[in-house]
C-alpha cells in the first residue's frame, strides 16, 4: 500500500471503523452499567435534591479540598496542564477545526499560534510529569498496570505524529492537498487508535468521570454529605 | 450499691474468646493463637463463597465505581494509614484489588471475553488471606479517600462490601469475628446481655438517682445504647436518662432491642448485621416509637440511619436520630435548656456521623448552645482524620501498631488546638483515644458531648418518676 492509499484508508474506512468502535464501545460501557441491578435506597433522605447533588459533585470533584490539595497539587496541576493542552490542540488548532467542519459543518475560530505552541508544550510537560510520577512513586508503581502505560502512550502518540505533519504555520488552514501524505496518514491512524482504545481502557474516564461523580453526588446529597 | 461484676456473667460464653476488661479498649483478650480463618472448608469453597458474595454486591453504583478508577493514587494522600506509614500497599484503591478483579472477571462489561480467553485469573484463597490485612486492619471505613478521589469513587463503601465476601469465605480477623459472633449469639459483642444491662441500670439508678424506663409498652422515643457505653462508659447511660427526663420525653429502653452497635456489619456478615438491626426495628415498632435515638456510636448510625430501611425492606416507620441530632433539635426547640459551660473545646468528628453520615453540624450547634469556645482542629468537620479505631479495627490486636500510628495524626491535630477539653459523640472513638493516650502517654482524655450536655442541664427536670428502673409489663 502506498502512502496515498494509506491516507485514503485513514480518511475513509479507517476513520469510519474507529468512530464506530468508539461509539459502540462507549454505548456498551454505559448500557452495561444501566443493566446492572440497582437496589432502591429506602432510607429517609436528608435531602431530595439529588440531581443538584450530582451536578455539584461533577463540578466540585474537579478540585480537592484544601488540606488534601496540599499533597496532591503538583499532580493535579500537571493533569490540568495536559488535559487543557490536549483540548486546545484538538479544538483550537485551525487544521483540526477544518477537519471537524468537513464532517460536521461546525466551525469556530482557531487559537493564535502562540497559544497552540503553549498547549503543545503543556501536553509534553504534563504527560512527561505523569509518566515520571508513575515510574517513581511507590504508590503509582504498585497500582499501575498495562492499561495505565498503554493509555499514556496512545494519548501521546497523536501529538507526536501530529508534530511530524506540521509543515505549515500553526494558524494556517487545513491543507486540502497535504504535502506529506505519509505523516498525515500515520497521524490519522494514531488518532483512530486512540478512538478505538478509549472506551475500553482508563481513557473511558472521559465519560465515566461524569457518571461516577454524578452517582456519588446524588447518593451523598441524600445523606447531606459533602462529595 | 457496687457496680455489678460483669466478668462473671459471661464466663461460659467467653470460654473461647474471653473479653478483656483491664485494658483501655474493650475487645476479646489478645489471643495466644490467632484464628483468622473460620471453619474447616476447602480453599475452592472459600473462593467460591467469596466470589459469590462479591457478585451479589456488583450492582449499578458499585459497577460504576469499580470501572472508574484512573489509578491516580490521590486516595493514598487522604488515608491515615498510608500517611502514617508511607507504605504503598495501604493505598485505598489497592485495598479493592481482588474485589475489582472479581468484578472484571465475573460481571464487568467484558467479563465474557476475559473468562473465555483466560485473561483475568480467578482470585485465590492465598490472595484473599493476604488481603485480610488491607480490608480489616488498615481501613476504618472512614471515607476520607472518597474526598480525594477525582472520580468520586466511594472507596469506603466498596471496602465495606468487599468484607461481605471475606466473611462468607470465613476470613475475618480473629477478634472481629469473635465479637461479631458473640453479638449474634448473646445480643451484644461485649457481654452487655439483657441481664447485665438490667443489673447496670439498677446500679446506675441507685448510684446516680436517675430514672430509667425499660420495656414500656408505648413510648415516643426508643433509646438505644452502645455496649461500649454499657460496659465502659456507664455515665453515658445516666446522661441519656437525665436528658430524656429533662426534655419531658415519653421514652423507654427495650430489653429486646437496646444494643446499637453492629459488629456484624463491620465483620461483613450481612446475616449478623440484619439480626442486630432488626432487633431495634422490631422493638421500635412494638412500642410504636416515633423516634429511635442512637447512642454515641458512629457505625450504629450508619447501620440504622442509612442501612436500616434496606434491612426491613421498606421505609422505617420512625425517625432515626443520633443523640447529637436529638440534642441539637431539642436545644433549638427549647425543650432542653442548658447552663453556659466554661472554657474551650475541640470536637472530634466521628467519621460515620459527620463525613459519612451528614450530621456534621449537629454537635457544633450543641456546643454553640453550651456557649463554649469551639476550637476546630485542622481538618475538622467533613475532612476530619479518623481516630484509627473505627470499622472494627480497634477490636483487632494485630492492628494495634498501625492503629497507633494513624492515631498519632489525630493526636497532633487536637493537641495543636490548645483547647481545654476534647469531646466527641462516639464511644468507640473515646476508647480509641483512651487506648491511644495510654500508649503514647498523652495527658489528655476524650470526653462525651452527651455527658457535657447532661452536666449542664438548666433547672429541674420535667415532672417525672422517682429515681429507679421503671419496667413495663
Amino acid at each position: 500500500m502506498n502512502t496515498i492509499a494509506l491516507l485514503q484508508f485513514a480518511r475513509g474506512p479507517g476513520l469510519a471503523i474507529a468512530v464506530a468502535v468508539f461509539a459502540l464501545g462507549t454505548a456498551w460501557r454505559l448500557l452495561h452499567l444501566l443493566m446492572r441491578p440497582s437496589r432502591r435506597d429506602l432510607s429517609a433522605p436528608r435531602s431530595t435534591k439529588t440531581v443538584r447533588g450530582a451536578l455539584r459533585a461533577i463540578v466540585a470533584k474537579s478540585w480537592h479540598p484544601a488540606s488534601i490539595r496540599e499533597r496532591t497539587l503538583p499532580g493535579t496541576l500537571h493533569g490540568y496542564a495536559y488535559h487543557i493542552g490536549l483540548a486546545v490542540i484538538v479544538f483550537g488548532f485551525a487544521p483540526h477545526i477544518a477537519f471537524i467542519a468537513r464532517y460536521t459543518g461546525l466551525s469556530w475560530p482557531a487559537v493564535p499560534g502562540w497559544v497552540f505552541a503553549l498547549a503543545v508544550a503543556a501536553v509534553f510537560v504534563g504527560m512527561g510529569y505523569a509518566l515520571m510520577a508513575r515510574l517513581t512513586s511507590s504508590v503509582l508503581r504498585l497500582i499501575s498496570g498495562f492499561d495505565d502505560y498503554a493509555s499514556w502512550a496512545i494519548t501521546l502518540l497523536p501529538v507526536v505524529t501530529g508534530m511530524a505533519v506540521l509543515t505549515l504555520p500553526p494558524d494556517a488552514t487545513y491543507p486540502l492537498q497535504p504535502l506529506q501524505p505519509g505523516p498525515l496518514a500515520v497521524h490519522l491512524l494514531s488518532v483512530e487508535l486512540l478512538l478505538i482504545w478509549l472506551p475500553f481502557g482508563k481513557l473511558s474516564h472521559a465519560f465515566m468521570a461524569f457518571v461516577s461523580r454524578g452517582v456519588t453526588g446524588a447518593e451523598f446529597a441524600r445523606k447531606g454529605v459533602s462529595p | 450499691m457496687n457496680a455489678p461484676d460483669v466478668r462473671g456473667s459471661r464466663v461460659e460464653a467467653g470460654l473461647a474468646h474471653p473479653l478483656d476488661f483491664d485494658s483501655p479498649r474493650l475487645s476479646v483478650q489478645k489471643p495466644a493463637v490467632r484464628y483468622d480463618v473460620q471453619g474447616e472448608r476447602s480453599d475452592a469453597d472459600r473462593v467460591a463463597s467469596a466470589v459469590s458474595a462479591f457478585t451479589r454486591d456488583f450492582g449499578r453504583d458499585v459497577a460504576t465505581w469499580l470501572e472508574s478508577c484512573i489509578h491516580c493514587g490521590n486516595c493514598a494522600e487522604a488515608c491515615p494509614f498510608y500517611l502514617a506509614t508511607g507504605e504503598a500497599k495501604y493505598t485505598p484503591t489497592w485495598k479493592l484489588e481482588p474485589f475489582a478483579r472479581a468484578y472484571r472477571r465475573e460481571a464487568g462489561p467484558f467479563a465474557w471475553l476475559y473468562r473465555s480467553l483466560g485473561m483475568r485469573s480467578k482470585v485465590t484463597v492465598e490472595e484473599l488471606e493476604a488481603w485480610q490485612e488491607l480490608v480489616y486492619d488498615t481501613c476504618t471505613l472512614c471515607g476520607r479517600c472518597t474526598l480525594a478521589c477525582p472520580m468520586g469513587i466511594d472507596i469506603a463503601s466498596l471496602v465495606g462490601l468487599a468484607r461481605h465476601g471475606m466473611a462468607q469465605a470465613g476470613l475475618v480477623p480473629h477478634e472481629l469475628w469473635a465479637v461479631s459472633e458473640r453479638a449474634a449469639r448473646e445480643g451484644s459483642p461485649l457481654g452487655a446481655t439483657p441481664a447485665v444491662l438490667q443489673e447496670r441500670l439498677e446500679w446506675l439508678a441507685d448510684e446516680h438517682e436517675v430514672a430509667f424506663h425499660i420495656d414500656l409498652p408505648r413510648a415516643d422515643v426508643l433509646v438505644t445504647f452502645s455496649s461500649i457505653e454499657i460496659m465502659k462508659y456507664p455515665l453515658s447511660l445516666v446522661a441519656t436518662a437525665r436528658v430524656m427526663e429533662h426534655a419531658g420525653c415519653s421514652w423507654t429502653i427495650s430489653s429486646a432491642g437496646y444494643e446499637a452497635t453492629n459488629f456484624g456489619m463491620l465483620a461483613g456478615s450481612a446475616d449478623w448485621q440484619r439480626r442486630m438491626t432488626m432487633k431495634i426495628i422490631d422493638a421500635a415498632i412494638a412500642c410504636e416509637a416515633k423516634i429511635v435515638v442512637l447512642p454515641e456510636c458512629g457505625h450504629a448510625y450508619s447501620a440504622l440511619r442509612w442501612q436500616g430501611a434496606g434491612m426491613l425492606g421498606r421505609p422505617l416507620p420512625f425517625r432515626v436520630l443520633h443523640i447529637s441530632e436529638f440534642l441539637a433539635e431539642n436545644l433549638a426547640s427549647g425543650r432542653i435548656r442548658v447552663r453556659r459551660a466554661l472554657g474551650s473545646v475541640a470536637f472530634h468528628d466521628p467519621c460515620q456521623i459527620s463525613r459519612r453520615g451528614g450530621a456534621t453540624q449537629a454537635p457544633r450547634d450543641v456546643l454553640a448552645a453550651l456557649g463554649v469556645e469551639l476550637r476546630e482542629a485542622k481538618d475538622a468537620g467533613d475532612l476530619a482524620f479518623c481516630c484509627g479505631g473505627g470499622g472494627g479495627v480497634i477490636a483487632n490486636h494485630r492492628a494495634d501498631e498501625l492503629r497507633y500510628r494513624a492515631f498519632g495524626i489525630k493526636m497532633a491535630q487536637l493537641d495543636a488546638t490548645g483547647a481545654d477539653a476534647m469531646v466527641t459523640s462516639c464511644s468507640n472513638c473515646r476508647q480509641s483515644f483512651d487506648d491511644g493516650s495510654a500508649h503514647f502517654g498523652w495527658d489528655r482524655s476524650m470526653g462525651s458531648l452527651l455527658e457535657l450536655v447532661a452536666d449542664h442541664l438548666d433547672g429541674t427536670a420535667a415532672a417525672g418518676p422517682r429515681a429507679g428502673v421503671h419496667a413495663g409489663a
